[in-house]
């Protein structure tokens, strides 16, 4: 549903301000989502914070959803994009089911659909300011995506966003494996939203796992990480050269 | 120095919502301002959608009205037709419906609270961009920067209604202190299963804090108080 107040700009030929029908930044803010292909299907971590510019100001929101039966969908970036993205798919899901003939939407129809809406609004010039990371089984079959704001669509093993480009891809190619356990593949994640912890400004210490395997999806309860401060070199840096840092 | 009369009217403001066991507390100062002048030292942030639910308003005047205007509109319709009052729940989402589809033109952060029979009392926070969020509390404007610390410690959960009215008063009146876009008076809205109460607390009722000294009439009155005695042996 929508509604655009009435506003009488003129003719978007003539006048500059007509076209106004662009989102030029964003405000509240999600940071990286963290993804990976396991033995039974697939393993996604997020923290659950909303930046405000600088300020941490959310901290209870859930970037990770469940869609349909058969997928996760993760989302950094605009939070109010996310929240709208997750009414077109409810729609999608809805329609899906009123079919009524036994078949579902699968993790690859979905990301299909996603593709498809990022990169028409990118065309627009009016992008959803958002970077969609879209997990699944279905048949058996696991399957890994990615959409980002311009519409850039893929499937890998593993999968990051934002910071988590910088800092949870070089661990993820060395250590993941076709075979992780479930046990194995919740602590490679760990690994890697720990160091987001440690170095992304955006980050905040309260995190949660969502599983999909063919039985379904759960979504851990919120909880935090312990963090390691205890080494020798942080005790006393500037011990030899006063005034450095 | 630069008044600039001409600038739109903008609410620096502070306001808040706060759940309790029961209801909730919506709270804001009265400061409007265009530029650096005070355009109005006594508004009414605390605006009524319908009997149960009310929502705050922050940032551009002119925003923050028309859509609560809009809003209020929208629900009383929805209030026909549906034929009992309107939830919280459905109020924020119009407020959302709207912030979202604008959000090139608007800049009004918005913070909605009521209670309704389904869910009881409730705060959703529609910040600059049209996220909605549900809270058990939330601090909006631009005094509520300095509230972010205040409200990490003294909060907790199912506090009586006294309690949460004066966490209230008392967080608007630390944030006035200090934000020179919020001043005024502090309002409060509670809204419970009874119904609506609006109090009003002007600034010399509200306690005093660092560096801030009691109001005295005139200089004349503190220097005609009888002084210390002298010494006498």
């Amino acid at each position: 549903m929508t509604f655009t107040i009435p506003i009488d700009n003129g003719d978007a030929l003539k006048n500059a301000e007509a076209d106004s029908q662009r989102t030029l930044y964003p405000y509240v803010t999600g940071t990286s989502i963290v993804a990976i292909k396991y033995k039974d299907g697939v393993l996604m971590a997020s923290d659950m914070g909303g930046s405000y510019g600088s300020t941490l100001r959310y901290k209870n929101i859930e970037r990770v959803k469940a869609i349909g039966k058969h997928s996760l969908l993760g989302a950094s970036g605009e939070i109010s994009d996310f929240q709208e993205i997750l009414r077109y798919l409810d729609e999608l899901v809805l329609n899906d089911n009123m079919w009524d003939d036994g078949n579902s939407l699968g993790p690859k129809e979905v990301h299909n659909y996603l593709t498809r809406v990022m990169y028409n609004r990118r065309n627009k010039f009016n992008p959803l300011w958002n970077t969609l990371v879209l997990g699944g089984v279905k048949n058996g079959e696991s399957y890994l995506g990615m959409v980002s704001m311009i519409g850039v669509s893929f499937e890998d093993n593993h999968v990051a966003t934002g910071f988590g480009n910088h800092l949870a891809r070089p661990i993820l190619r060395d250590e993941w494996r076709a075979d992780l356990s479930f046990e194995d593949g919740v602590k490679l994640l760990e690994k890697c939203m720990r160091v987001l912890l440690y170095r992304d400004r955006s980050a905040i210490n309260k995190l949660q796992i969502a599983k999909i395997t063919e039985e379904g999806v759960t979504v851990s309860q919120p909880y935090s990480l312990k963090t390691f401060w205890e080494f020798q070199a942080f005790h006393n840096p500037t011990a030899g050269a006063q005034g450095s840092w | 120095m630069d008044l600039n009369l001409d600038a739109p009217h903008s609410m620096g403001t502070t306001i808040i919502g706060v759940t309790y066991n029961g209801g909730v507390v919506l709270g804001a100062d009265s400061r409007t301002s265009t530029g650096m002048y005070v355009a109005n030292r006594a508004s009414d942030k605390i605006t009524q959608l319908t009997d149960n639910v009310y929502v705050c308003r922050s940032g551009s005047a002119a925003d923050s009205q028309v859509v609560s205007d809009y809003v209020r509109y929208f629900l009383h319709q929805h209030t026909i037709q549906l034929g009992q009052p309107a939830t919280v729940k459905v109020s924020a989402n119009l407020i959302r419906m709207l912030a979202y589809n604008n959000k090139n033109m608007l800049q009004t952060g918005l913070i909605v609270g009521g209670w309704d029979k389904y869910e009881g009392g409730k705060i959703y926070g529609v910040p600059l961009g049209g996220t909605v969020v549900e809270q058990p509390f939330a601090i909006g404007g631009s005094g509520s920067s300095y509230l972010y610390g205040f409200f990490d410690q003294a909060w907790k959960e199912n506090m009586t209604k006294e309690e949460a009215e004066q966490l209230v008063v008392k967080a608007v009146s630390l944030a006035i202190a200090r934000d020179g876009a919020s001043g005024g008076v502090v309002r409060t809205v509670i809204i419970n299963s009874e119904g609506v109460t609006r109090n009003f607390y002007p600034g010399d009722k509200l306690q005093l804090w660092h560096e801030e000294l009691e109001p005295q009439n005139s200089l004349l009155d503190i220097l005609n108080a009888a002084g210390p005695e002298p010494m006498a042996i």
